[in-house]
């Protein structure tokens, strides 16, 4: 699948501002009122900031952006429009939680339902992006359970990592965010380690044979234009696998950069910053090889022997 | 809407006969020509004489080859590619607008233009490839089975068949409804062994695919020698009379 940069923007920033809306709903729910309405301010503003960056980014990418409100009429059946709604619902609900929260408007005993409930609507936003990935019979490689979780530990690990800069920032002590965005991080390795595992044993037994119906022996005799067309520009896109193999081994590598700062901002708190930093290239790194690895089930009848 | 429907009246289609396609792309232009002033209008060609032609096209022609083995000689089989209007299209389940639809009276898989963000997931739901980006307009173009031909009361009853179907020369594509078993195009899949694209995607297609017939092997033509004259009076006749009509003169 062709890395569209404007897809890999939008889910990489959009998965951070959602992860840091949930630490800050769910730290809300933990410890009240925010004892500084300028880390509240701030915190807030660059987590819906996020957010609405990648929305835009993902709006601007649509051919008719102006219809884009459409979007929101078939969450019975689309998992894309299902995340369209789950975007929308968020904002009210970050912004009734961001008021109370930061003690503008005082009101302390709504501060723990509306943390819950803005931290779950942003989950579920994760959620439903993943979902549009994971439901693709077509790409093997996003067609999997794995898909789902590493969506929203990416979104945790990479919304702590801006939590523990925040915090170092404002000289604030991180609290259980610490271990949660350490934990999340974790986790993230495990699972993309396991989903390179599983994608790369998995059985390619989709053939042209299969596609075409014309046997074993087939293959391509002559492509169907006289220019590269849509098809295979979107879809046709395929990262040659040693360049996979390095970008793998570069993820891994920031990843433990990020774990290995995190765990030096424990003394230091400074060390948050670049963790947050290098968190977002690994994150870009990832985003660009989940699309540049996934092989579509119509390169088939474009000559690829099998999928 | 893009809930499908239970079940469809019809179940309107092509059936393509991979025997008789000679490849000659009729049908692709045909396809072209009618629908870029139809349903789908404009399907836009950008740089059509320059360098890197683009643009949508609801069917495209394939051509593989089969490489020959001990029961076969190897042989070309033109292969033409369009929407399949599958009965379970997971392109109309994804759409988040509500755009791509099937329809329930017929089975027909189409997309709103008024109505189509141009998101591209349908095209990524799709096996077939049979969604193209239309750049220029911002939206999907597709496969209508030419909707706005065959209910047409302005055409002749003979011209309400898909554009591709009236132009074919070798009569490769046949349209009509495979939900009838007793339809012309039903028999003809019984009884030619019609087949599904890739049916393990569970996307059960309406278009079905007549296999290439089994080709007889070339029987292999010795070179034999050429008889040589054994100077009777008979084969210098022969010999006179070869070089008289010849016209070699000596």
């Amino acid at each position: 699948m062709n890395p569209a940069y404007s897809v890999i923007l939008f889910t990489t920033a959009s998965g951070a501002g959602y992860g840091l809306l949930a630490l800050l709903g769910l730290m809300g729910t933990r410890a009240g009122q925010s004892t500084s309405l300028l880390f509240a301010a701030v915190a807030l503003v660059l987590a819906l900031g996020l957010i609405t960056v990648g929305l835009l980014s993902s709006t601007l990418h649509l051919g008719r952006p102006e219809r884009a409100w459409r979007a929101l009429s078939q969450w019975k059946t689309s998992w894309l429009s299902r995340e369209g709604v789950a975007a929308v619902a968020t904002y009210p609900m970050a912004v009734a939680f961001g008021l109370v929260w930061s003690g503008i408007i005082p009101k302390p005993e709504a501060i723990g339902p509306l943390g819950l409930l803005t931290a779950l609507l942003a989950l579920i936003t994760v959620f439903t992006t993943g979902k549009i990935y994971a439901t693709l019979t077509t790409i093997r490689a996003w067609n999997q359970p794995l898909t789902v979780p590493i969506y929203l530990f990416f979104a945790l690990t990479s919304g702590g990592a801006l939590y523990l800069a925040l915090a170092a920032l404002f000289g604030r002590d991180p609290d259980t965010v610490a271990p949660v965005a350490g934990f999340a991080l974790l986790m993230l390795g495990v699972l993309k380690y396991r989903y390179w595992q599983v994608i790369d044993a998995a059985p390619r037994d989709r053939t042209m044979a299969n596609a075409t119906g014309l046997g074993a022996n087939v293959r391509q005799w002559e492509v169907p234009h006289t220019s590269k067309n849509f098809v295979q520009r979107e879809m046709g896109f395929v990262v040659a696998r040693r360049h996979a193999r390095r970008l793998r081994g570069l993820f891994f590598i920031l990843l433990t950069v990020v774990g290995l700062l995190e765990l030096a901002a424990s003394a230091i708190p400074a060390f948050a910053v670049p963790a947050a930093l290098v968190i977002m290239v690994a994150a870009w790194v990832e985003r660009w090889l989940f699309f540049a690895e996934a092989e579509h089930v119509v390169t088939l009848f474009y000559g690829n022997p099998q999928a | 809407m893009t809930a499908l429907p239970e079940s469809t009246a019809k179940k309107l289609g092509l059936v393509i006969d991979l025997d008789t396609c000679v490849g000659c792309q009729a049908c692709a232009t045909s396809c072209k020509e009618w629908n870029t002033q139809g349903y789908s209008a404009p399907l836009t060609d950008l740089d059509p004489r320059g360098a890197n032609p683009d643009g949508p096209w609801l069917n495209r022609i394939h051509g593989y080859e089969i490489e020959p083995d001990s029961s076969h000689d190897s042989r070309v089989v033109h292969f033409p590619r369009s929407c399949l209007h599958c009965e379970t299209p997971a392109c109309v389940t994804v759409c988040p607008t509500g755009a791509s639809y099937k329809r329930a009276e017929d089975g027909i898989v189409l997309i709103n233009p008024d109505t189509c963000i141009g998101c591209k997931l349908c095209s990524w739901a799709c096996p077939y490839g049979a969604r193209e980006y239309d750049v220029d307009q911002g939206v999907m173009k597709k496969c209508t089975l030419c909707v706005d031909r065959i209910y047409n009361e302005h055409l002749a009853p003979e011209d309400r068949q898909p554009a591709c179907v009236k132009a074919c020369p070798t009569g490769a594509r046949h349209f009509g409804d495979l939900g009838d078993p007793d339809s012309a195009v039903s028999q003809l899949v019984a009884e030619r062994g019609g087949f599904d694209l890739l049916p393990e995607m569970g996307y059960k297609p309406t278009n079905k695919y007549l296999p290439p017939r089994t080709k007889r092997n070339t029987p292999q033509m010795g070179v034999e020698a050429l008889p040589h004259g054994d100077g009777s009076a008979m084969d210098r006749l022969f010999k006179l009379a070869d070089r008289l009509l010849s016209g070699t003169g000596n």
